[in-house]
């Protein structure tokens, strides 16, 4: 399977995004935010990082790259597409998952250790998780604070679309501890925490983040 | 009851990034000629009572020690009924 | 009007500002006298600021030779002091190379952006030598906790040197966060950078090949910081700040970034002859030393400059702080390639100049000569000072006030208040409202990050191979007697590096005193320095480079002495690393090296007492040489489950973070002939805390027996204590038999509220 990883200006951890890939068997290719070739990958992740510096807001730059003006229609029909921090933050601008992210309410920037639930497991990036399944992957944001009116907050529970919940803190104010949400067809997933840097005992706070990328190679294997 | 609007910028020797990246954007988007953007915040202040006098005078120097940071920013201040 | 040379020589007695842009008159007459006639305006600015303290290192300089001179005869060493930063060989092909630098003054100006831009510049000299970055640590020193001014200045600082970092994509794996009264008005941040590159990589900064080109490329110039290193980095603040401050620059990690990625491109190409970074002077900095450093001759066209700011004089171009810039040498035939890699990642690009071999250095602006000098005067051969220095009168009486007669807890009850106490004093306290402002994951390559003992990376996916660094100085020991206090800012270091199983390469230092002019600052420097070179000789390990910080004083009162030290260390597998938590029930806690009543300068007499005085702590560098073979086996064979360096604070410290970091108990105790109160706040140095599996236990112990190293057991790991000691039987204490009983939830209260205490607003 072949699993694209955009690099934008400014994107720092798409070499994390791409060893995340091999370790779960995928292979890794790389895609250039100047360029509109998606060259026929079968699922995409938009890693984390600062693209353009964030500066404006961020992912605001980043969601006229030429590159997503082919993943959006992309995504919009199917393609599997997992944004991780500044990626989740490029969906929100884009528009293809509702809300915003902004500042932090402690208004500082917070790297740690971060204990989630799995609250879906029926999307393309979490079918290998167990329901309500509790994980450790890193935290490191600025503006991580999910943030939606009241009505599509309803909305997105209603539907089931919460995909994870911040546990025994809520790190950075978003409302409802959501920390990832998926479209409601369950191909596009944005989550604030970084799965990517939970692969490796050795780098990481525990292995648990590779699930979500077992996950869309495996729902892959299963659409074929 | 008074409205205190105070603009802040950026000095204009000072870099500013953000406003640097807005421009690359703009003129990527098909804007043509765009030669400079800077990006500022504005504060609006609302203040119970009357603001003249010492309690103008503290607002202008808050706007100027606290609202902006005179080593980088200039900011400017007006007040509306 | 442009003062061209032709003007210069016209108009040779024209009178010039020499003494507002820092220069001495002697200084000056000796540029007269290089010239031949009166400088332009434009050559005066670039004298002025390569001649600064700064730049020049004019009065450091004959004290930092020892460097040299005294290096002990290493392979690791691939290029040595002298350029941008010092590369060392750690095998498999790997060279790193690694350098700290002060951003001192300008982070006390504007705490944010000064202390982003301190990070910016190292970050450039690492990839200016070829090297990809991976990490960066941030050594970082306040006046007390809740002055006023800290609060102002701190979390300023913290996030200047996270936005930059973290925007930059690379993690921010230690440091240090220190607390002292002298730092008030003064506060030191020192920022380090490591980066690595096959060997094959190495680029120098020299301007090779008549004819080839220097391309200026990265951030447009503009008015930052103009005469910024010369003003602030050479004069103490005056009480009528404000005004005479100049402009800021302004950090944009962003650019940093994308100038990192197409620097590494063009570097990987071949496309680049020789590469420079700008930093302090500029423009001015960069020709001057790339020529002097290749032919020895180049031509500047001033005026192709890119500007931010249109109305820039050329002084003011050739002197610029502005960030984010590069200068690299470039063949004319790899100039179309060069510009296009820059274009890719949207990083400006422009020719401003040319390699000749006529000896000088020429700068033109509109067609009119501004500028004609030996490059050689300008970059190297700036004056150099033999300071006058001589021992402090007031040292012998600081020394003599020892702190014997500080009265000291007497039983368990009073052991356990002031344990308690001293975990949460300000320099002991948790740094993780510090250090959680940091991304350390970024990367993918993190071993071991704060609090661990030191930073640890991965540098080969392949192989595992990896580096470990740690920067340490105890101001109060170097005050107290600086050549010790630099000798045991050295032990530390390395013996945080030995502490995670690496083996210690290479030296760097960021040498922070008072103004050179006070000869007993002076003679501190002196002292100082001696006394590391001395070190680092008989350990075997030679320094790569440093930077020195003078002027760090309020008024007439200097800061600690200050040199802080980074020791880089190699490991063949990072999977062998030791980290600092202790591991399951059963495994026995040993002490290593000798506990004396050791208490001058220690973290007890500074927190409870406020006092400072009496000798340091005994300096045995052959003790640490043997503790670190003793580590470093330890941790190559698998003997070790944790291990952790014994320094501020004492053994207590010490086991109360290896507690806290694993959220398990233990029972411990007092060793055989040492008084408890000794044993547990004592700052004796060359000791660690190691935790030994019992299958290992007579391995190890034989192992320190046979190299006559001292091992004392001092305790067993026991999650299982809470109910005798009357509490529930979940909860996780730390026992010291015979003495007093204290949880770690207590522990983990007193350690971790104090910086949010002050800072979380």
């Amino acid at each position: 399977m072949r699993i694209g990883v955009v690099t934008f200006p400014g994107t720092l951890d798409d070499q994390d995004a791409a060893r995340a890939v091999t370790i779960a068997g995928g292979e890794p290719v790389a895609l250039w935010h100047g360029d509109d070739d998606l060259k026929g990958v079968d699922a995409v992740v938009l890693p984390g990082g600062f693209s353009y510096g964030d500066y404006l807001r961020c992912g605001a730059i980043s969601r006229f790259a030429p590159v997503m003006s082919s993943l959006i229609p992309a995504a919009e029909g199917g393609l599997p597409v997992l944004g991780i921090c500044n990626g989740f933050q490029v969906l929100c601008e884009s528009h293809l998952l509702p809300g915003a992210l902004t500042r932090n309410d402690s208004l500082h920037f917070i790297c740690r250790d971060q204990r989630l639930r799995i609250e879906r497991t029926d999307t393309m990036w979490t079918g290998d998780f167990t329901d309500g399944q509790e994980i450790v992957v890193p935290l490191k944001n600025g503006e991580g604070c999910y943030v939606a009116d009241e009505r599509t907050l309803d909305e997105i529970e209603g539907e089931g679309r919460v995909i994870a919940r911040y546990l025994e803190v809520n790190p950075n104010g978003s409302r409802r501890d959501i920390a990832g949400i998926s479209n409601a067809r369950g191909n596009v997933v944005g989550l604030m925490p970084h799965p990517e840097h939970a692969v490796e005992a050795l780098t990481g706070p525990s292995v648990d983040g590779l699930g979500f990328f077992t996950s869309v190679l495996t729902s892959l294997v299963g659409t074929r | 009851m008074a409205r205190v609007i105070v603009d802040v910028m950026l000095k204009p020797e000072i870099l500013d990034p953000q406003g640097r990246a807005v421009q690359g954007a703009l003129g990527r988007l098909g804007l043509d000629g765009v030669k400079d953007v800077r990006q500022g915040k504005q504060f609006i202040v609302d203040i119970d009572g009357d603001l003249e006098g010492d309690r103008l005078a503290l607002m202008e120097k808050l706007a100027g020690e606290l609202l902006s940071n005179p080593v980088i920013e200039d900011f400017t201040m007006r007040v509306e009924a | 009007m442009i003062d061209t040379v032709q003007h210069a020589i016209d108009d040779t007695d024209h009178p010039q500002p020499y003494a507002e842009l820092g220069l001495k008159l002697d200084e000056y007459e000796r540029i007269r006298a290089i010239l031949g006639r009166r400088p332009t305006s434009s050559e005066l600015a670039m004298y002025s600021v390569m001649w600064s303290e700064h730049c020049s290192y004019k009065s450091s300089k004959v004290h930092l030779r020892q460097f040299g001179e005294k290096a002990p005869k290493t392979d690791a060493l691939l290029v040595g002091i002298g350029e941008n930063a010092g590369v060392v060989d750690i095998g498999d092909g790997w060279a790193v190379t690694f350098k700290v630098e002060s951003h001192n003054h300008p982070s006390y100006v504007e705490p944010y952006q000064g202390a982003a831009t301190g990070v910016g510049g190292i970050v450039r000299d690492i990839i200016s030598m070829g090297a990809r970055p991976l990490a960066v640590m941030d050594p970082l020193r306040f006046g007390p906790l809740d002055a006023p001014d800290t609060k102002r200045v701190l979390p300023g600082i913290v996030a200047g040197v996270g936005g930059y970092g973290n925007c930059l994509g690379l993690p921010n794996i230690g440091g240090e966060v220190v607390f002292d009264d002298t730092y008030l008005g003064n506060p030191l941040v020192n920022a380090l950078c490591v980066g690595s590159m096959r060997h094959e990589d190495i680029h120098l900064a020299s301007a090779k090949g008549v004819g080839n080109l220097v391309v200026l490329y990265g951030a447009r110039t503009g008015g930052d910081g103009i005469g910024g290193v010369s003003v602030l980095a050479s004069e103490t603040f005056d009480a009528d700040g404000p005004a005479k401050r100049p402009s800021v620059q302004v950090g944009d990690p962003f650019m940093e970034k994308l100038l990192i990625e197409a620097t590494l491109e063009v570097l990987h190409a071949g496309l680049v002859e020789g590469i420079q970074d700008l930093g302090g002077a500029g423009i001015s900095c960069a020709t001057s030393e790339l020529a002097s450093n290749g032919e020895g001759g180049m031509h500047v066209w001033l005026d192709r400059v890119l500007l931010r700011d249109e109305t820039l004089s050329p002084e003011e171009i050739l002197m610029s702080e502005s960030q984010e810039r590069m200068c690299a040498i470039v063949t004319p035939e790899n100039l179309d390639a060069f510009l296009q890699m820059c274009r890719k990642w949207d990083v400006e690009a422009v020719v401003i100049g040319e390699v000749n071999d006529s000896g000088r250095l020429t700068v033109d602006w509109h067609g009119e000569r501004i500028v004609d000098v030996p490059p050689r005067t300008v970059a190297h051969e700036g004056p150099v000072y033999e300071r006058p220095y001589h021992r402090p009168s007031w040292q012998d009486a600081l020394q003599a006030d020892t702190p014997d007669s500080l009265p000291r807890p007497a039983d368990g009850e009073q052991l356990r208040a002031t344990l308690l106490n001293m975990v949460g004093a300000p320099n002991l306290a948790s740094k993780s409202w510090v250090t959680s402002q940091y991304d350390r994951y970024v990367l993918g390559n993190t071993v071991l990050a704060q609090p661990e003992d030191s930073g640890m990376v991965r540098v080969d996916e392949e192989t595992g191979r990896g580096i470990a660094i740690s920067t340490d100085c105890n101001g109060r020991f170097a005050k107290l007697d600086p050549y010790a206090g630099a000798q045991l800012a050295l032990a530390e270091s390395y013996r945080n590096v030995v502490a995670g199983g690496a083996i210690p390469l290479a030296v760097t230092n960021c040498l922070n005193f008072g103004s050179p002019e006070d000869p007993e600052v002076m003679w501190q420097f002196a002292e100082a320095t001696r006394g590391l070179a001395d070190g680092c000789l008989q350990l075997g390990i030679p320094v790569t480079g440093g930077n020195v910080s003078f002027y760090n004083q309020t008024g007439d009162t200097a800061i600690l002495p200050t040199p802080v030290v980074g020791v880089l260390g190699v490991i063949d597998d990072v999977d062998r690393r030791t980290p600092m938590a202790w591991g399951p029930d059963g495994e026995l806690i040993y002490l290593l090296g000798d506990s004396r009543d050791e208490f001058a300068g220690s973290e007890w007499a500074h927190h409870v007492h406020g006092h400072l005085g009496g000798l340091p702590p005994q300096v045995d560098l052959e003790r640490e040489r043997l503790l670190g073979e003793i580590l470093v086996a330890g941790s190559r064979d698998g003997m070790l489950t944790a291990a952790h360096d014994v320094s501020d604070g004492g053994v207590a410290q010490t086991l109360v973070e290896m507690a806290l970091k694993s959220g398990v108990g233990a029972r411990c105790w007092v060793p055989d002939g040492v008084e408890p109160f000794v044993f547990l706040f004592g700052e004796s140095a060359g000791r660690a805390v190691v935790v030994v599996p019992r299958s290992e236990e007579l391995r190890f112990t034989e192992m320190c027996a046979a190299r006559q190293l001292p091992a004392h057991r001092i305790g067993v790991v026991d999650s299982g204590l809470g109910a005798d000691a009357g509490y529930d039987a979940g909860e996780q204490v730390l026992q010291f038999s015979d003495q007093f009983t204290v949880t770690l939830a207590e522990l983990r209260q007193a350690h971790e509220a104090t910086l949010p205490a002050v800072l979380q607003t």
